[in-house]
């Protein structure tokens, strides 16, 4: 079974995350660069998958060089090859765009199951898997916590979350699926792994390679624009509940919730 | 990049691995294993697993490899935990591997070391004895040679992992008196007259189990004895430069976490209407601090850099161990000022900071023993 992941690298989420000054980008200088955390569910699937089956696992990253360290991890878990589109026009495109650029690295590739996080966790978009599912013409599952792919493997089973219960869903591979938390617990990469994954290729392309040009995949083709960054508001100081007795203390509290917070 | 960098992709790639394996392994659990004086012997195996204990070490014995900085990041990261004892507990094979790969034999250093490495056998380094420390050349255990088996008798003190070691690598006197009639053993556990000590109760470094070793009528094989008989006087010298960097490490990490809470308290905490960052003698203090830290550790890492180019660095190691000691000392005990009575109070990070730094000049050779070697360099 080959198992395509495609990952993106984000701001740690420890990161304290700053605007720039154009309010339309956040500062980056400082910034500690991470595999999405739900890439790392997708990776952890896919090499679940690929002992159980057999076959490759190839990583499939956009963006600048610093990237190939988010895929050099994922290699060092156990995934077999990268390739990452690194380009310049690159700055700017929107989640479209870059499903086309994955899309244009997909369709010459052999494989039987895509594997995306469910969201990136800097922008939260959550559109590039779906895009690129509809791309390709395969089917999609979205926001998967179980997995079960059949011992013939030709088709999948997908659990999903809906209000007050489990969702559970078929599909022929190849397919594609975007990674819920919970779907499984990632394992860390493991300094054998790490020193192995130094050998492991990792291909690099610009999207001229994939017979793209900026107007197609970069900003100036993208269909939607950032218009403006705001951090939320800062939260002001807590308030202490009057009252001589517990049932009064109640009584206030329910008399702010209603009145000030206007939640009940 | 602009200028010459000590860490790259691989160091941060094992930095976020470990930071994952603290996160996940250790810090959850680690204000339990500090009230309980250990920590769980499964974390072994764990960080075996992951290659996290073979950073340094050769793949030959089982080792993950990598050069010195991968040794420090592991150590920074590591210390993220917030207990310098569960570091101390993983890194006591840091300080007793090494001169086994150094002086051991093929046979000695297959044997030896990767089970020690994978985390299914606990390794310590017995030198200090009840009555003498600092003073190495002076130390009183006795080994025999009797047929093939060396006899020993005497009692090694305050060995960190003593309490669980499997192994020990151990200095014995097998000659006359001073330096050249020490030798170095390898003493497993299970030798019939080893025994061991209740765990010794300390200031500090808790969740770390050290322990007094015994030794009656020890008999070791004489196929444990590494290198040649008389040569582990400078085999220990040696391995203290280890030790001592990675203590300045620890030293600079402990400075660091105080450091980051203070920062964290000063601005969080009011007094008089307004946060402690809001007194400029509080603000200087964090100045002053932030200063400190930021020197030593870049001192540290020039040193690291020069002892991984094979150049000799037993004065400016010493220096650097005395500076990170004395930046710990004095950042610890400023973080707990700045913490106020909450600074005094187990809940606060700061209070075990303090507690654990205090070892830092001590352990590995004593700031004293640092200056007498330092001495010898400038006065030459
Ligand atoms: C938590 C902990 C863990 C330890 N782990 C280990 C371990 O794993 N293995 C191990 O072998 N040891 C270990 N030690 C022991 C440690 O290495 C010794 O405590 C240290 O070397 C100092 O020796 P000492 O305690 O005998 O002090 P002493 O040598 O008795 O020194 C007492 C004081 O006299 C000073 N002094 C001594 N000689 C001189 C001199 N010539 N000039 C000026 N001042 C001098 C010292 O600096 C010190 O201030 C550990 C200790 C502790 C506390
Ligand atoms: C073991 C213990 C026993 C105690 N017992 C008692 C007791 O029996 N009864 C009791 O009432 N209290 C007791 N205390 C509390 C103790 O008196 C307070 O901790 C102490 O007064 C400091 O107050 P704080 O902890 O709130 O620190 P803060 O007032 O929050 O001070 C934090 C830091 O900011 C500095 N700071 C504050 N204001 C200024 C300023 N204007 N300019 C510059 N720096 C400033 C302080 O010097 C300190 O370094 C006890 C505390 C401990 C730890």
């Amino acid at each position: 079974m080959n198992i395509l992941v495609c990952l993106k690298q984000v701001p740690d989420t420890e990161t304290q995350i700053k605007v720039a000054p154009d309010s339309k980008s956040i500062v980056t200088d400082n910034i500690k660069w991470v595999m999405n955390p739900y890439d790392e569910y997708a990776v952890e699937e896919g090499l679940r998958l690929k002992e159980k089956f057999g076959g490759e696992v190839t990583i499939i990253g956009v963006g600048p060089t610093r990237v190939t360290e988010s895929i050099r991890t994922a290699l060092a878990m156990g995934a077999d090859k990268g390739i990452l589109v690194d380009d310049p026009a690159l700055t700017g495109s929107d989640s479209l765009g870059i499903a086309k650029i994955l899309a244009a690295v997909i369709k010459d590739l052999d494989y039987n199951l895509i594997l995306c996080g469910k969201q990136g966790v800097d922008d939260d978009y959550g559109v590039v898997g779906s895009n690129l599912a509809e791309l390709l013409g395969i089917p999609q599952i979205s926001i998967v916590l179980k997995l079960e792919v059949s011992e013939d493997g030709s088709t999948v089973k997908a659990h999903r979350e809906v209000e007050g219960g489990i969702l559970v869903i078929e599909a022929p591979l190849p397919a594609l699926i975007t990674a819920q938390k919970g779907l499984n617990e990632p394992r860390y990469a493991s300094l054998p792994g790490i020193m192995k994954a130094k050998k492991k290729p990792l291909d690099v392309k610009t999207i001229s390679d994939l017979g793209l040009d900026a107007g197609q995949v970069g900003e100036s083709g993208a269909k939607i624009k950032i218009m403006q960054i705001t951090p939320p508001e800062e939260r002001g100081a807590g308030k202490i509940v009057e009252g001589e007795t517990p049932q009064e203390k109640a009584a206030n509290l329910a008399k702010l919730l209603h009145e000030e917070a206007k939640i009940i | 990049m602009k200028f010459q960098e000590y860490f790259g992709e691989t160091h941060n790639m094992v930095r976020q691995t470990i930071r994952k394996f603290v996160e996940r392994e250790i810090k959850p659990f680690v204000d339990e294993w500090e009230e309980k004086g250990e920590f769980p012997e499964e974390l072994y195996p764990k960080a075996g697993d992951a290659g996290i204990l073979g950073i340094g070490y050769p793949e030959a014995y089982g080792g993950s490899g990598g050069d010195i900085f991968l040794k420090i990041a592991y150590i920074e990261e590591l210390m993220r935990c917030g207990s310098a004892g569960v570091v101390a507990g993983l890194g006591s094979l840091d300080i007793s591997i090494p001169p086994i790969l150094a002086f051991g034999t093929e046979k000695q250093k297959s044997r030896f070391i990767p089970p020690v490495l994978k985390g299914d056998k606990i390794a310590a380094l017995g030198i200090t004895e009840p009555n003498a420390g600092s003073d190495v050349a002076n130390i009183q255990t006795k080994a025999v040679l009797r047929g093939n088996h060396y006899v020993v008798n005497g009692s090694k003190m305050l060995i960190t992992s003593g309490y669980r070691a499997n192994q020990l690598t151990c200095a014995v006197r097998t000659g006359g008196e001073g330096y050249k009639g020490i030798s170095l053993l390898i003493i497993e556990s299970d030798t019939p007259g080893y025994s061991v000590s209740e765990k010794l109760r300390k200031m500090g470094w808790w969740a770390s189990d050290t322990a007094q070793i015994f030794f009656d009528e020890c008999q070791v094989p004489v196929e444990n004895l590494l290198g040649k008989e008389g040569e582990g006087f400078s085999g220990i010298m040696e391995n203290f430069q280890n030790e001592r960097l990675q203590l300045s490490i620890m030293a600079n990490m402990t400075a660091q976490l105080a450091l980051e809470e203070s920062l964290k308290y000063a601005k969080e905490r009011e007094a008089f209407g307004r946060p402690l960052s809001g007194f400029q003698v509080t603000r200087h203090k964090l100045v002053d601090m932030a200063t400190l830290v930021e020197a030593s550790r870049e001192f540290v890492y020039r040193v690291a850099a020069k002892i991984d180019a094979g150049e000799n660095q037993v004065k400016e190691i010493s220096m650097a161990k005395n500076f990170a000691c004395m930046v710990s000392d004095k950042v610890t005990y400023d973080a707990v000022q700045i913490h106020g009575g909450f600074g005094y109070m187990r809940e606060y990070l700061v209070e075990r900071l303090y507690r654990d730094n205090r070892i830092l000049s001590i352990g590995g050779g004593t700031q004293e023993i640092m200056k007498e070697i330092i001495s010898k360099y400038i006065l030459a």
